[in-house]
């Protein structure tokens, strides 16, 4: 387990373009796929029934399902933004499976950069979830930072808020 | 029972093409938005963020308690059983039903693309709806034989403020040497 440690506020003048995150580092057990798939309420055979994910899926086990995905993405952004990063987009690209005995590693650069005309500042990260030296999911993700600490970007809303 | 190997697709039915841009499957989720859900959710891939379990912190920046962003299917998926009912409900109809008009017995979720817009709020009631974006000509790839499809769900609240919308493209496929009997 990671201890889940969680960064103090990062500021949209913290963040450079060309930056990098801290890796993140999973060993992934048939739990984790079992306790996502039940937790983001999946019931789907492939996220818990071996048997199942081989013979009709034709995968070599079980294997994170999406939302957990999703869920697994936003963690390791917030550890790194604290809470007051607001994610705003989310689009990811699931090209393998991960299954149990897989070691996933979560690493992102930041894409860019921006102020909108609203005054939100918003980073954008290349995230990528690897096992070995392949590329399992790519994940393009828009947060949301506060421009100085008395900033919020959870208080934006419509027109103010442009994710 | 005779087989065949599979070598070509089967049409897109105009029943089928005429779903594109419609609304279907507009539900209120079977239960409000819980703490219970956010909890394990945060679980089971050890999220520590505060503003989920620290409501001094939820107050602050939230004005209260709120879900993860990337939850908002969570809240759609019905029980896997609820009285009365003899089948098991599936989360995506809109997906099940293209793969059983198109005769596509496989089928897998190949990316995905969140938008989040008003936060979820404990309490909340969220109301979804699908709508059938695209449905892409036949194509190979590594697990066999078949079509993309692309359906977003749009969530709302109990005020019809917009709280995200996900967009799945989907791969429906027959596996690659597969029959169909």
């Amino acid at each position: 387990m990671t201890g889940g440690a969680v960064a103090e506020r990062l500021l949209y003048g913290d963040v450079v373009v060309g930056g990098s995150l801290p890796v993140l580092n999973i060993n992934v057990t048939a739990s984790t796929v079992v306790l996502g798939a039940l937790a983001s309420r999946d019931w789907r055979p492939m996220h818990h029934d071996r048997d199942f994910a081989i013979q009709r899926n034709g995968t070599r086990d079980i294997f994170l399902n999406t939302p957990n995905q999703a869920a697994w993405f936003e963690r390791y952004i917030t550890d790194w933004t604290g809470p007051t990063g607001r994610l705003g987009r989310m689009t990811f690209h699931m090209n393998t499976p991960v299954f149990p005995g897989d070691h996933m590693a979560f690493m992102a650069t930041v894409d860019g950069t921006e102020i909108d005309s609203a005054g939100c500042g918003w980073i954008t990260l290349a995230v990528v979830l690897r096992v070995g030296d392949v590329t399992n999911t790519a994940c393009t993700t828009r947060v949301a930072l506060p421009l100085d600490k008395d900033d919020n970007p959870w208080t934006r809303r419509g027109d103010a808020w442009r994710p | 029972m005779s087989s065949s190997p599979i070598t070509e697709l089967l049409p897109v039915p105009d029943e089928v093409t005429a779903r594109i841009g419609l609304i279907q499957y507009e539900v209120e989720g079977s239960f409000p938005v819980e703490n219970g859900y956010v909890w394990t959710t945060c679980a089971s891939v050890e999220n520590g963020n505060p503003l989920f379990w620290n409501e001094t912190v939820a107050n602050e920046l939230t004005n209260g308690p709120i879900a993860p962003p990337t939850m908002l299917s969570v809240w759609f998926r019905p029980h896997h059983w609820s009285p009365g009912r003899t089948e098991s409900a599936v989360p995506l109809q809109a997906h099940f039903d293209l793969k059983d008009a198109l005769d596509l017995p496989e089928a897998i979720i190949s990316s995905n693309t969140n938008t989040f817009h008003e936060p979820v709020r404990i309490g909340d009631r969220v109301r979804s709806r699908q709508i059938l974006r695209s449905i892409s000509e036949p194509k190979t790839t590594k697990l066999g034989y078949g079509r993309f499809w692309t359906i977003d769900v749009e969530y709302l609240n109990q005020k019809d403020a917009l709280l995200g919308v996900e967009s799945y493209t989907a791969f429906g496929y027959h596996r690659l040497g597969g029959d169909r009997s």
